[in-house]
Formats: structure tokens, C-alpha cells, sequence
């Protein structure tokens, strides 16, 4: 089961959504990893008739699945960052009418709904639904570096190495949520290490 | 907690001489406006309106109108007015009694139609005196070479108010068309393959707001992306009394008077901004009803309706024994 129940939190903290069909001229989805499920379920020929489904695989295995709803464009890549000239380009190339659907992990949808405001899609009219790891995307307010798959609570920032707190709050913006020095006053006092949602 | 009281209801006033009444159409006139002690006037983006008070006999009439001079020319503000022979006789008070040199109060600008900054384009839908806002929101865009295109139906050219001017302007962005020798304007082929991020705008008849919306709509464009303007004339209807509770007061509603303008006769100092049911100021909560609301606005939602527990004052009435407002 790819589905996760987050607790509730802080306003800023983003609420993701459940991908249903819309009327459009064009349909562009985004999914990483287990985010194929939410495409699989929603797929219907019609739909897929004017899809075009950029996927990005980490390591999964549900590519063969996805091609099988015959798309009419597919793409298959290893990462986000492998898949955004892609994802620039189908957005450069879009008109309106275009349904922007986006699944998977919260990385990629915050990223992602970023490209998509940028080219000129509201906010409001993106579709999200979150499916696989909870894992987050982190930046440390010091060094201002991103550390990609948090999965606990603290964690050593990857570029500058300190001991960071996970907060709930996030940036749209960055598509990050923060991670602030959490043994500033006392130095090596860092909490014992557990899963985010635990 | 309520939202902090103005002092008084509505935008703050501005004295005007009236510096020009220029006949535009059959039906349509301009009137500019310079204000009496001399200064410029307060700075206003395209898509704003601003309330005329008319002293007609005693009655005061307050209409609000799109102001169409150039944002960024504060030596005067126009406005174009419709005469409406069956209207409210607003718009027949301007045209039979305004002359230049005439002193006047308008309100200070407020814009509920305004351009959204994050379109990549702007596309305008008028139809008839539905050109006056966009002809304000095109002097703000030409200032930074906004990328915008206007679709302006008429019945006729020689009703087609501001239409050759626009013309001449901007030859390449104007598509003017007369329904007058049938043509319409071909909605579904213009809202299709606009590049992503265009915000379409739309002013003039409900028909033609309500059949943009729905040809967007069908084509997938987010709501977001589609902006009206629609100002409703307060409808005539049977009269029926009120009980202000607030105020301690009880009025009746004349058959062609607001719910609204009612209550301001008898000194009711209510909230409004637009008096067209699109800005949601006079939104008053409902005590106690026996009857049926009669809403004619564009801001409660289904939901506010179903309640009963809400009216707005400037277009909607009542028919029914008994209503009482918190106000």
C-alpha cells in the first residue's frame, strides 16, 4: 500500500489531493516511484488518448505498466533531475486546456507544481496526490543547501554537516520544507535520531 | 470577531467639476471629471469603478461606472455611461442633466476587475458598453508592452463606442465584430491554443459572460484564468417591510428601490462599495425570515443561500410576511 495518512499540521504545510479526470485539451503527468499507482488508477482511454506521461522511475518498476495504458507521448527516466528539460519543455510547448497531474513523493510535487505556476498553470487547478515514501525534501536555513529523502528527524545536513531539526514548515517556493540547527546552544547535545512520523 | 467599521459606508468621497460631457454614440456619453480643489486624483488600475452621486430632486442616486481614462493620466477621470431608456433612470439623469462646469461626488476608485500580473497574456471579451474598464486596462499594459489582445462585440459600428479609435491605435490587437450583420465572436476558436498562462476578461451582457465562462470551462481553462464583470441595476419588485434591529427601524421597500437605498433613507448608515452585487460589502446576516429570498448577486454562494442567513441589500429583495435584519 503506497498511501500515507500525514497528521495534521501547521497552515503551511501542504495538503495533497486525489488525481481525478478532468476536461481539457491536453494532459501532462508527472509521477515518480510508486506516484504510477495514482496514474494507473485514474487512467482511462480517452484520457490517455491525450496524455503525455513523463516518468521517473527511482528504482521501481512500474514503466512497463504505464506504457501499457498507451500514452500518446511516454517518457521514462532515472530522476527528477534527469526528467526537467523534459518537463520544461512539454510545459514551453503547452497551451491552455492542458490538466497538470502530479504523484508521487512530496520532492517531486512540490518541485514540479513550481515549473507548472512558472509556465503560467494556477496553483489551484494543479492536481496532486502524494503515493510511496514520505520522505522530505530539506533545506538548512544556514547553508541554504537542499538534502534530498529525509526520512529522519534530525538529520546532518549534506553539505554543510550540521545537526539538523525537521520542521513542518515549508516554502512553496523552494518546494522545501525547513531544517533548522537543532544543538545550536549546546553543541554535539543532538536528540536521539527517529523516523519523521514516528 | 467582525472586521473593523469604516466610519462611513462606502469609498471615500471626492468633490469634481465636470470638465466635459462628450457625446461618443446614440447611447453613449463620456463624462470627464477634473476634481474642484485642483490636485490629481488618487492613482487606480485598470478595471476600477467609481460611484457617481446624482442629487435627482431629492432622492440621491449612486451608480457605480468603470472608469476609462488612462491610469496613468491623474489630471482627470472619465467615465462613459449608457443611457438605459428603461432603466433605473441613472444613466438618463446623466445624459439629460449633467453639463459641464457641474459640481459632482464621486468616490474614491476601488477595482474589483483588476489584471492578473501573472499572465504571460491577456486576452479582453466586451461586448457593447462592456469596453469601457478594458480601455483603462489597455493604457496600463501599452505603458509596459503588455501582451494583450481585445475581441470587442457591438450591434452595430455606429454603436460600437470607442471602436474606430481603438482601431487606428492598435491595428494588430483590436477585432471588432457586429452582430448587427451577424457576426459573433468566435469564442471557442479564440480561447483555443492560447499559450499557457493567458488570463481571459470579460465585461458586458450576462449572456456573454455566462457563455465565455462555459466555453472555457469546456475547454479545460481553470476558473482562475477567466475574469467578469458584471454590475447588476437593482431589480424592481413588490415592496415588502424590513425590521432593522440594529437601528431600531422599520422600512419598507419601495417597488423600485433597493433594500439597500431603503435603508439609507431612513438614515441607516449601511456598508457598499460596488452597489452591483459584486463586492460583498453589504453582505448582512438575517435574523429571522418568513418568506423567500429573492438573490440577484454575485457573491453568496449556494451554500449562503440554502442558509437564509444572509442577504446582499444592493440587488436582492424578499417577497414573504416578515424579515429582520442585524443591522
Amino acid at each position: 500500500m503506497s498511501k500515507f495518512e500525514f497528521p495534521l499540521s501547521i497552515g503551511s504545510r501542504p495538503v495533497w489531493g486525489t488525481l481525478e479526470p478532468r476536461v481539457g485539451q491536453a494532459h501532462l503527468f508527472v509521477a515518480d516511484a510508486q506516484g504510477a499507482e495514482a496514474i494507473l488508477d485514474v487512467a482511462t482511454p480517452e484520457l490517455m488518448a491525450g496524455a503525455h506521461i513523463i516518468y521517473i522511475t527511482r528504482g521501481t518498476d512500474y514503466a512497463d505498466k504505464l506504457r501499457a495504458l498507451n500514452p500518446s507521448q511516454f517518457y521514462e527516466g532515472p530522476s527528477y533531475g534527469a526528467a526537467l528539460s523534459r518537463i520544461k519543455r512539454a510545459l514551453s510547448d503547452a497551451k491552455m486546456g492542458l490538466q497538470v497531474y502530479i504523484s508521487g513523493t512530496e520532492s517531486l510535487m512540490g518541485q514540479m507544481t513550481n515549473e507548472a505556476t512558472q509556465a503560467g498553470v494556477p496553483f489551484e487547478s494543479i492536481q496532486t496526490e502524494h503515493r510511496g515514501s514520505t520522505a522530505r525534501r530539506m533545506q538548512c536555513v544556514h547553508c541554504k543547501g537542499f538534502t534530498e529523502d529525509v526520512e529522519t528527524d534530525p538529520f546532518v545536513c549534506s553539505h554543510c554537516g550540521l545537526n539538523l531539526f525537521v520542521r513542518d514548515h515549508y516554502s512553496r517556493r523552494l518546494a522545501a520544507y525547513q531544517g533548522v540547527c537543532v544543538d545550536a546552544e549546546d553543541p554535539g547535545n543532538v536528540p536521539a535520531q527517529k523516523g519523521i512520523y514516528e | 470577531m467582525s472586521a473593523p467599521q469604516k466610519a462611513k459606508a462606502g469609498a471615500e468621497k471626492i468633490a469634481v467639476t465636470v470638465s466635459a460631457v462628450v457625446p461618443v454614440t446614440e447611447y453613449v456619453t463620456r463624462f470627464e471629471f477634473t476634481r474642484t480643489d485642483g490636485a490629481d486624483f488618487p492613482p487606480f488600475s485598470g478595471g476600477a469603478h467609481t460611484v457617481v452621486s446624482m442629487e435627482d430632486g431629492d432622492r440621491t442616486r449612486l451608480n457605480p461606472y468603470s472608469l476609462m481614462s488612462d491610469p496613468t493620466d491623474l489630471s482627470h477621470y472619465a467615465i462613459s455611461v449608457r443611457r438605459e431608456d428603461n432603466g433605473r433612470g441613472g444613466s438618463a439623469f446623466m445624459h439629460s442633466q449633467v453639463a459641464p462646469g457641474d459640481a459632482m461626488t464621486i468616490t474614491c476608485p476601488v477595482n474589483l476587475f483588476g489584471l492578473d500580473w501573472r499572465a504571460k497574456k491577456h486576452i479582453f471579451f466586451a461586448g457593447g458598453i462592456g469596453i469601457t474598464p478594458f480601455l483603462a486596462m489597455i493604457g496600463q499594459l501599452e505603458q509596459t508592452n503588455g501582451n494583450w489582445e481585445l475581441h470587442y462585440a457591438a450591434r452595430t459600428a455606429e454603436n460600437a463606442a470607442y471602436a474606430d479609435m481603438l482601431l487606428e491605435k492598435f491595428p494588430t490587437k483590436v477585432h471588432v465584430y457586429y452582430s448587427g450583420q451577424g457576426v459573433r465572436i468566435p469564442l471557442e476558436s479564440l480561447l483555443t491554443g492560447q499559450p499557457l498562462g493567458t488570463h481571459a476578461y470579460v465585461c458586458g451582457p450576462a449572456g456573454l459572460i455566462e457563455l465565455l465562462r462555459d466555453t472555457a470551462k469546456g475547454l479545460g481553462w481553470p476558473d482562475s484564468n477567466v475574469h467578469s464583470e458584471e454590475f447588476l441595476a437593482p431589480a424592481p419588485g413588490a415592496p415588502f417591510e424590513v425590521r432593522l434591529c440594529k437601528s431600531d427601524k422599520s422600512v419598507t421597500v419601495g417597488e423600485h428601490e433597493s433594500l439597500l437605498e431603503a435603508m439609507e433613507r431612513e438614515g441607516v448608515d449601511a456598508p457598499f462599495l460596488c452597489r452591483g452585487g459584486s463586492c460583498g460589502q453589504c453582505e448582512t446576516n438575517v435574523v429571522s425570515a418568513d418568506g423567500d429570498f429573492i438573490h440577484r448577486d454575485h457573491w453568496l454562494d449556494d451554500d449562503d443561500r440554502a442558509s437564509g442567513k444572509k442577504i446582499m441589500p444592493c440587488v436582492s429583495r424578499f417577497i414573504g410576511t416578515t424579515l429582520e435584519l442585524d443591522r
